[in-house]
């Protein structure tokens, strides 16, 4: 510990021995560091110091240049300011000599740049500087003149540092010691913003009237001091509002100017006066009333507007149109009454109104609101809207918008305005759609107007908008009107539903009644309009209105409603009438997501109710009985139907009933009891065998999630995994009956062919288990492994292992097509295991997930296929195994195929050359390709990359001229471009055949791939 | 004696904004843009600026015929007297080698009347021209291969021309109007 009197002694010693400057870089951080501690912890023992402390710490900065010192220096006179906080004390006779050592470094910039970390470095040196320039106002009589010089300055970034300094100095200072700085302040100001403004023209500005505009960095800065200082001192507003440039500026605008003519320095000017009249009206009342008597009769004058006169307030009907359209005083106008809903929001809810009343701004606005809003609603009634007036239509919207969100105590909008302000916005809505812009604007300002309703309860404005708006736009969307644009109604419809609950309900009833026209019309009928409509709807539904229920809490009662109203729809259809098969596939895939989504954001009991109904409605509708099996015993007579267009209108009409129930199956959490589960396996699996993807989804969802013992009063009805995995493997695999399935001996061709006679429904068969491999796979459960064998059982089936009986049994039931289709069907089932699915058994829809699945069956299923490469002889047996390999190896994370690179790099390498002869699989080769260049790319990938480069860069060569796949192309050049960073002494002798091969790429078609090809050149030139 | 810099002071441009190009669905010919974006930031011999900056480049000056094969660039010295325009040259034409296949005939060239010693440059340029399709010639010969167009072997770079034997080769067949 080190005491007082010690610190001060080492203080001393310091200054009087050591000559800071005299010392090597490293040697002067440490002192700086030294005098920083004492200056912040021993700031009591060394104050009486006084001049010995202040000349020694000149002394010992001075001249300093390195970056990391300055940091330190900057800081040792910020604490050096905090000690002597008296403006008499010893400070003020050395502030000069300080401020001459400090000032000579603004703006901080670097004559020697050195590398990427130089902004970062120039940042916080900069803010240290700014720091200690703003520590003490002693600095004032010295840094303020620097900083006014600085503003005249050609070079940009010290324009930006001098504004951002004197921003963050004036407060520091004190408005005492800055007032006769103002004009000066003011002149640099005007000169940055409004005399030659460096605003560029912004991306929408076509479309706001040509007012859109990009400020620089500079004006940026010199908006932000202006308002600082206007805050500071109201002797600013003075010097602004008597401003000849400006005023003059004004006048000339009002008086000549037409919109259309008006150059773009003019409307840069605009824009610049604008902000800075709106900024001085913004700071303060007192600012805002001079402000307002300066300039706002002048802009009324312009617009040719009168005061309302206390009996007009209430009428609509005569006409108060702008008689004269000027631009410039109507965007001016804008401005103001954006400044003025700007200073009322500043205000809480407890300032007294009645004070405000008489204030000068809030009288004008008094007199002048009803006229206005008048003028700007006759405005974009009249049929003179079109593109041209364009700008006037956004400034007329903006104005309507500001207008009915002030707070009804300072501007009192009477009911009749505010309604017909708000039918004229929905108007737009509704009928405008093909003025995209004057539309966007117009939701926004209603979505707005509802916003401000909801943060300042008002329940008559509240009420208005109700009936006004959300009942005209719920009868938008149930109206008979659907051919036109009807995703932007719906847009409408949903954003300014997701302002409030109230309105969102409201909406989502009008939702629910356009569905339930639309379905029907589109089910029974086959209405092609009502069958797009109805799938905007549903999408609506599931991508918006569902999620944002789900986010604002209570989210039970709505999706349970849709639900069911879904499922009364299709009680209620009898009959269904697929005339756009497209059409109607698209219509169910809509209905079926929005069911999942629905379903998976209920609870337990919402599930529960969701699932009786169905299940009720699917024994109601013989749906059972038409699958070919009786409820009363469990036996399933496979009856399978034909996989043609010929289907009558019942069996769309199951299909409908099966797809709908697998939704909602598959949503369900793992508690939900379900009403008789023997009977639901047995739905699926036969709907499986004919080809039902959905009902394999619901199947493996039921898998997943089914608990593995029954306890409790629901057993009867219920069925526990155990069953429900017998029953699915006693239907698709042949049971042990002529031979065991314990252990690794695979059991090829395994599939119950005796009662699969068709060639379909053993594909089907195969998807149907990949997907019940992937849930038991999630849940971790063992048997998994059987479904694996069977796979490669199946994948085995091409060549002649195995007994002569088996093969003899299956080329009695299928040609050999047809068994190349079933083992890649098989090998396909890789991937449905491997990859994740939005459809089903994801989080979203409550799956069982066990961390690091993926890892297991990885590890697990690579060595058999390892060793089944190595045995087969068939090269179709190996292309089918390489075809499994590519699909396990592309979905697995890539950290374990980094640990056992070095034995799957040779695989990865055959896979790639034999799956390249077909064109089919360019997908597969792509994905297999990017491990290769994750193995590549990564350093622990590198030792077995080195040993395999020869092959690699072989296969790599050779997949540069892939034709089907760009992607492909562009993928082994990056990876070329990779392995050019191997130790060169092992890559050297591959150089002339890259170079040479990677020539022909140069002139690829394509010119991503050239650039890439120059790049590739370029890498392995380098090492010649 | 060291010399002076020719042009102390350039005029410095902005650099033009470079935007991802996204068409990248069709089979894309090879158009002055790409060629462009190979060479705009080439460094000027003399100063830390690309040549794009001092505006010897531009995309204009840039001219492409893809069914024929031939690219011309016409680069426009900062200086009438500049002595690095033959520098430039023959580095545009070393960096383009290496970014288009062989059969792409390149043709540099100085911007009419913006070089004192106009002929003389272009004259050059030719010769350079005629030295590095030699250089082809010769590699094909060295290999065996017989006269193809269209299978070259790449390029010898520049830095391994320092051949005496070829040297002298070189000077006895000057004139030939070699094509390919």
């Amino acid at each position: 510990m080190v005491t007082d009197s010690e610190a001060k002694a080492v203080a001393l010693s310091y200054l009087q021995n050591l000559q800071v400057q005299a010392l090597g870089q490293h040697d002067r951080k440490l002192s700086f560091q030294l005098m920083e501690c004492i200056l912040d912890h021993y700031a009591g023992a060394i104050r009486d110091l006084g001049d010995v402390l202040l000349y020694g710490i000149c002394e010992a900065i001075d001249g300093e240049k390195d970056p990391d010192c300055l940091v330190l220096v900057f800081h040792i006179i910020e604490s050096l300011a905090k000690l002597y906080p008296d403006p008499s004390g010893p400070l003020s006779k050395f502030a000069q000599d300080l401020f001459e050592i400090l000032g000579s470094y603004f703006p901080i910039h670097f004559t020697h740049r050195k590398g990427e970390d130089d902004d970062s470095k120039r940042e916080e040196l900069s803010r240290a500087l700014l720091l200690a320039f703003a520590s003490t106002p002693l600095f004032e009589p010295f840094s303020m003149p620097l900083l006014l010089e600085k503003l005249s300055s050609s070079l940009p970034s010290a324009k930006v540092e001098s504004f951002r300094y004197i921003c963050y100095c004036t407060p520091k200072y004190g408005s005492n010691r800055m007032v006769k700085y103002a004009q000066a302040l003011w002149s640099s100001i005007k000169e940055a913003t409004f005399i030659s403004p460096q605003s560029t023209v912004s991306a929408e500005s076509e479309l706001m009237g040509g007012m859109g505009f990009q400020d620089n960095d500079i004006m940026t800065q010199a908006f932000v001091l202006l308002q600082e200082v206007i805050q500071q001192d109201s002797i600013f507003t003075n010097l602004v509002l008597s401003d000849k440039d400006i005023n003059i500026f004004v006048n000339s605008l009002i008086e000549s100017m037409d919109f259309g003519d008006i150059p773009l320095l003019v409307r840069q000017k605009l824009h610049a006066a604008g902000h800075i009249l709106s900024v001085c009206a913004k700071s303060s009342v007192a600012s805002c009333n001079k402000v307002f008597e300066t300039y706002f009769p002048l802009l009324m004058d312009a617009l040719v507007i009168s005061p309302a006169k206390p009996s007009q307030e209430s009428y609509l009907d005569d006409d108060c149109s702008f008689v004269k359209l000027n631009f410039g005083a109507l965007y001016l106008c804008i401005e103001f009454l954006g400044a003025c809903r700007c200073l009322t929001a500043s205000f809480d809810n407890f300032t007294l109104v009645s004070d405000f009343a008489n204030q000068t701004w809030c009288a004008m606005l008094h007199t002048f609101s009803v006229p206005l809003m008048k003028g700007f609603i006759s405005f974009l009634g009249s049929n003179i809207v079109d593109n041209a007036h364009n700008a006037f239509a956004y400034l007329c919207v903006k104005g309507l918008q500001t207008l009915s969100t002030f707070p009804a105590s300072y501007v009192p909008v009477s009911k009749p305005l505010y309604d017909s302000s708000l039918l004229k916005l929905v108007s737009i809505v509704t009928s405008e759609i093909n003025k995209t812009f004057l539309w966007t604007s117009a939701l926004k300002a209603l979505v707005e107007i509802s916003l401000f309703i909801d943060k300042c309860p008002d329940s008559e404005r509240a009420s208005c908008f109700k009936s006004t708006v959300v009942e005209k736009i719920v009868s938008l969307i149930s109206s008979g009107d659907i051919t036109t644009s009807s995703s932007l109604k719906l847009q409408a419809a949903y954003d300014i539903g997701a302002t409030r609950k109230e309105f969102m309900v409201k909406i989502v009833r009008g939702l629910d009644e356009a569905i339930a026209v639309h379905f029907s019309a589109a089910y029974e009928l086959g209405n092609l309009e009502s069958d797009k409509f109805t799938t905007e709807l549903l999408d609506t539904y599931s991508n918006r209105v569902l999620p944002w229920f789900l986010e604002t809490g209570d989210s039970e009662e709505i999706p349970i409603k849709f639900a069911l109203s879904i499922w009364a729809n299709i009680e209620n259809s009898r009959c269904i009438n697929p005339r756009h098969p497209d059409n109607a596939r698209n219509l169910l895939g809509a209905t079926m997501t929005a069911m999942k989504k629905a379903v998976g954001s209920c609870t337990v009991e919402g599930q529960e109710m969701i699932m009786n109904k169905s299940y009720e409605l699917l024994l109601a509708s013989n749906c059972f009985e038409s699958m070919g099996f009786q409820s009363d015993n469990c036996s399933i007579k496979l009856k399978v139907l034909q996989q043609n267009h010929n289907f009558d209108s019942s069996t769309h009409r199951y299909e409908w009933l099966i797809s709908l129930f697998a939704s909602v199956i598959i949503a369900l959490r793992p508690h939900t009891c379900l009403p008789n589960g023997k009977m639901m396996m047995q739905l699926f699996i036969s709907a499986i065998l004919n080809g039902h993807v959905p009902s394999a989804h619901a199947l493996s969802a039921l898998v997943n999630k089914l608990p593995s013992q029954i306890t409790g009063i629901n057993s009867f009805r219920s069925i526990s995994l155990e069953e429900a995995l017998d029953m699915i493997f006693g239907s698709f695999i042949r049971t042990s009956s002529n031979r065991s399935m314990s252990g690794n001996e695979i059991d090829f061709g395994g599939l119950k062919l005796d009662t699969l006679r068709i060639q379909s429904a053993k594909s089907n068969a195969v998807i149907g288990l990949a997907w019940i491999g992937k849930a038991l796979l999630m849940r971790g459960h063992e048997k998994v492994k059987d479904i694996t064998m069977t796979l490669l059982g199946l994948l085995m089936l091409d060549g002649n292992i195995g007994d002569s009986n088996q093969l003899q049994e299956w080329n009695e039931v299928c040609d050999e097509e047809n068994v190349h289709q079933l083992v890649k069907c098989a090998a396909d089932a890789f991937h449905i295991i491997m990859s994740d699915s939005e459809e089903c058994l994801n989080r979203r829809y409550h799956a069982v997930i066990r961390p690091l699945y993926k890892q297991r069956f990885f590890s697990s299923v690579i060595p058999i296929l390892l060793s089944l490469v190595v045995k087969s002889e068939s090269p179709s047996v190996r292309s089918m195994l390489y075809r499994a390999f590519a699909h396990v190896v592309s979905d697995t994370p890539l950290t374990p195929i980094l640990s056992e690179a070095k034995k799957l790099i040779p695989i990865l390498l055959d896979c790639l050359s034999i799956l390249s002869m077909d064109v089919l699989d360019k997908d597969i080769i792509y994905k297999v390709l990017l491990v290769v260049s994750g193995i590549l790319t990564d350093k622990n990938g590198e030792e077995a990359v080195i040993g395999n480069a020869p092959r690699i860069i072989n296969q790599l060569l050779d997949l540069t001229a892939y034709s089907p796949s760009m992607a492909v192309r562009e993928t082994a050049i990056q990876c070329l471009v990779a392995m050019s960073e191997l130790p060169h002494i092992r890559i050297y002798p591959l150089r002339t055949q890259v170079l040479q091969s990677i020539s022909k790429a140069l002139d690829d078609p394509k010119r991503i791939i050239r650039q890439e090809a120059v790049r590739c050149r370029s890498a392995w030139y380098v090492f010649s | 004696m060291t010399l002076g810099l020719i042009n102390a002071n350039p005029v410095v441009h902005a650099k033009k904004e470079r935007h991802a190009r996204t068409d990248d669905d069709d089979f894309l010919a090879v158009d002055p843009l790409e060629i462009y974006e190979h060479v705009r930031d080439i460094r000027d011999p003399e100063h830390p600026y690309s040549l794009e900056q001092l505006s010897v480049l531009s995309e204009e000056s840039v001219t492409v015929d893809e069914k024929l094969g031939r690219i011309l660039i016409t680069f426009t010295p900062t200086i009438q007297h500049c002595s690095m325009a033959t520098v430039i040259g023959l580095c545009l034409r070393e960096k383009l080698k290496d970014c288009f296949p062989p059969h792409f005939k390149v043709d540099i060239k100085v911007a009419p009347g913006s070089h004192a010693n106009e002929e003389s440059v272009c004259k050059y340029m030719r010769q350079a021209e005629v030295r590095i399709g030699l250089e082809i010639l010769y590699s094909l010969l060295l290999d065996g291969l017989s006269w193809s167009f269209l299978q070259f072997q790449p390029y010898k770079p520049l830095t391994t021309r320092k051949d005496d034997k070829w040297e002298k080769k070189k000077i006895g067949i000057r004139n030939l109007n070699l094509k390919y």
